[in-house]
């Protein structure tokens, strides 16, 4: 049997990564992440691997994007203004279609904002980190274990899809410890024979590029890359439903504030409130079949989320304004209890459908 | 060598549900250890028993690496029990300052109250101490104390755990005195758990060199641990927001 570690969510990232065939981590630090880097300089080293603390963070994903393109696969952590610095290389390596994970530990904004724990950079991840028509896969753990496994699925989806996916974490999830059974190590990857390897005169020559001279060519890869899109759209959306069989309320929630959340349902059951929750587990795709599909059964929707209703909108898409869609939201680095959460839940009641 | 003068010995030896480091504490207690070993918790338990026993305690936070969950989150719990915290001015706000409490000297200075120290993690946390052990030293009375949980990845062997331990006397100079054995799961450790750690504690004892002082086991066990683990210490969990309720899991 597998055996059980007790681990820090920043952890758990980085071992998954490592049992996920990573052999390449480029970071710089900043909290609420800095174990992710401080885990992989203690790891690289006794497996051969690479880690490097690179100059800044425009450096480290530039050197995830020479990895990328050789095939192997690669990653690089930070959390939110880290990221958004990052957000340029983001883009190069979307218009270039490689795979890469990039790890975002959120923390609050805007601007230096806070290193608590925030959810904010929601829009920033899910309507494509950078310049350009472009989506990464965007993953949203909900525990020590899903930091782990979806790490994992990280990896294994951008290959698929040639897409750089972003892990979407917070703070809270980063910093806090629980028991984890990591995955096996990965033992079957899938074929590249576009990475930059090599040709030994034996093909033609590979070349990673976002850069297309004639306007009509760019277009093209725009339209095909849209398609793979819709693609992902159609078979990867996940999402975890609870309690939602006789639900009247659907609370909608990722991340930490899904942890909150679920403690607050348990207690509205009590109360005789019909409550529960679709938890997305990727944020783009979107899991919008289930909540198209509970937008005509339940009375209302909430929201909860640590960013000012940016999860919201995508619920309102998705449920096509049929149904309201209440905000239960803290930020700035706070988390809302489950208390205020059950608040809501009365609320969102009274105000029925 | 320095000798340390305090010795736990010198307590009695049939030990009711307590560890002896408690029935004849230290001045200063430390711990020490690997990032997320628990000594946050510990240290917060282990000044609350001290206090019990109508001891004058203070605690001090000299964590300044991790700037998530943190003594301050308990400050209410302990100024309920009478206990003084020292933390630095910036726990639990957006700045990320690595300072250290000034109050720190105060604690030192004033030889009439038990002082419980919270180390920060590994070497690198460890190393803001260094500037205070030339004053321990000199008083020399206190244990520092090794934090262990075979449960931790990077501190899975004996050997791996006496490796983190050398980096930390290196890093801050005061050598340890004592092991804690503080293997766990969280809410999720068993008492198997804590009883198939046994030869893992003995193996570091033997290669450090250092006795076990406590062995730490969740409140809700602590019954049943009785007579089967060594020093045995009950510790109650912080509760943090993040955690899920048995029934919502």
């Amino acid at each position: 049997m597998p055996e059980k570690v007790l681990m820090k969510g920043n952890e758990a990232i980085a071992e998954a990564a490592i049992l996920a065939g990573c052999r390449h981590y480029f970071g710089y630090p900043i909290t609420p992440q800095t174990e992710v880097a401080a885990y992989m300089s203690k790891r690289m080293p006794k497996i051969g691997g690479t880690f490097l603390q690179a100059e800044s963070e425009i450096a480290a994903i530039n050197m995830v994007y020479g990895v990328a393109s050789t095939g192997k696969r690669a990653m690089t952590s930070s959390s939110s203004p880290g990221i958004a610095l990052k957000c340029e290389g983001i883009s190069y390596l979307a218009g270039a279609d490689l795979p890469a994970l990039i790890v975002n530990v959120q923390r609050g904004g805007p601007g230096l904002g806070g290193i608590q724990p925030s959810q904010s950079d929601y829009f920033l991840a899910t309507r494509g980190p950078g310049h350009g028509d472009f989506h990464v896969l965007v993953l949203a753990p909900a525990s020590v274990q899903e930091m782990a496994d979806l790490t994992f699925k990280a990896f294994e989806l951008a290959d698929k899809y040639r897409m750089p996916a972003m892990l979407l974490a917070d703070g809270t999830m980063g910093q806090m410890m629980e028991p984890v059974v990591l995955p096996a190590p990965a033992e079957h990857f899938i074929e590249k024979p576009w990475a930059v390897t090599g040709t030994e005169c034996k093909r033609p020559h590979n070349i990673a590029n976002s850069l297309f001279l004639l306007p009509e060519v760019l277009e093209r890869m725009n339209f095909e890359r849209f398609e793979r899109y819709a693609r992902v759209e159609e078979e990867e959306p996940m999402w975890e439903s609870f309690l939602m069989e006789d639900a009247e309320i659907c609370l909608v929630s990722f991340g930490i504030t899904a942890r909150v959340s679920r403690n607050a349902i348990v207690q509205a059951r009590k109360e005789g409130l019909k409550a529960g929750m679709i938890r997305p587990k990727t944020l783009w795709p979107f899991p919008k079949k289930p909540l198209l599909e509970a937008a005509g059964k339940v009375k209302s929707f909430i929201s909860v989320e640590l960013s000012m209703g940016q999860m919201r909108e995508d619920v309102e898409l998705a449920v096509r304004c049929q149904k309201p869609v209440y905000l239960c939201n803290r930020t700035g680095g706070m988390i809302p209890t489950p208390e205020e959460v059950l608040q809501s839940i009365r609320k969102a009641n009274e105000e029925g459908g | 060598m320095l000798m340390n003068s305090y010795s736990s010995a010198s307590a009695p030896r049939e030990a009711g549900s307590e560890p002896v480091i408690l029935q004849n504490p230290p001045r200063l207690t430390l711990f020490a250890g690997h990032y997320g070993s628990g000594k946050t918790n510990i240290a917060l338990n282990y000044a609350l028993r001290l206090r019990s026993h109508g001891k004058p305690v203070t605690m001090a936070d000299l964590d300044i690496v991790n700037p998530y969950f943190r003594m301050e989150d308990s400050r209410k719990l302990l100024q309920e029990a009478g206990i003084e915290l020292i933390a630095s001015a910036y726990a639990n706000t957006n700045l990320d300052a690595p300072a250290m409490p000034k109050e720190t000297y105060s604690l030192l200075a004033d030889k009439s109250r038990f002082g419980v120290l919270d180390i920060g993690g590994d070497d690198r946390g460890a190393l803001a101490l260094g500037r205070y052990v030339p004053d321990i030293l000199a008083e020399n009375h206190y244990e520092m104390l090794l934090v262990a949980n075979k449960a931790r990845p990077l501190t899975r062997t004996a050997a791996d755990t006496a490796a983190v331990m050398r980096e930390i006397a290196e890093a801050c100079g005061l050598p340890f005195t004592g092991l804690v054995n503080n293997t766990n799961y969280g809410a999720e450790t068993t008492l198997e758990d804590v009883l198939e750690s046994a030869g893992y504690i003995r193996e570091l004892s033997e290669i450090t060199e250092l006795p076990l002082r406590m062995t730490c086991i969740r409140s809700e066990l602590a019954d049943d641990a009785r007579g089967r683990v060594e020093q045995p210490f009950p510790l109650h969990l912080q509760k943090l927001y993040y955690m899920l309720e048995p029934e919502s899991r």
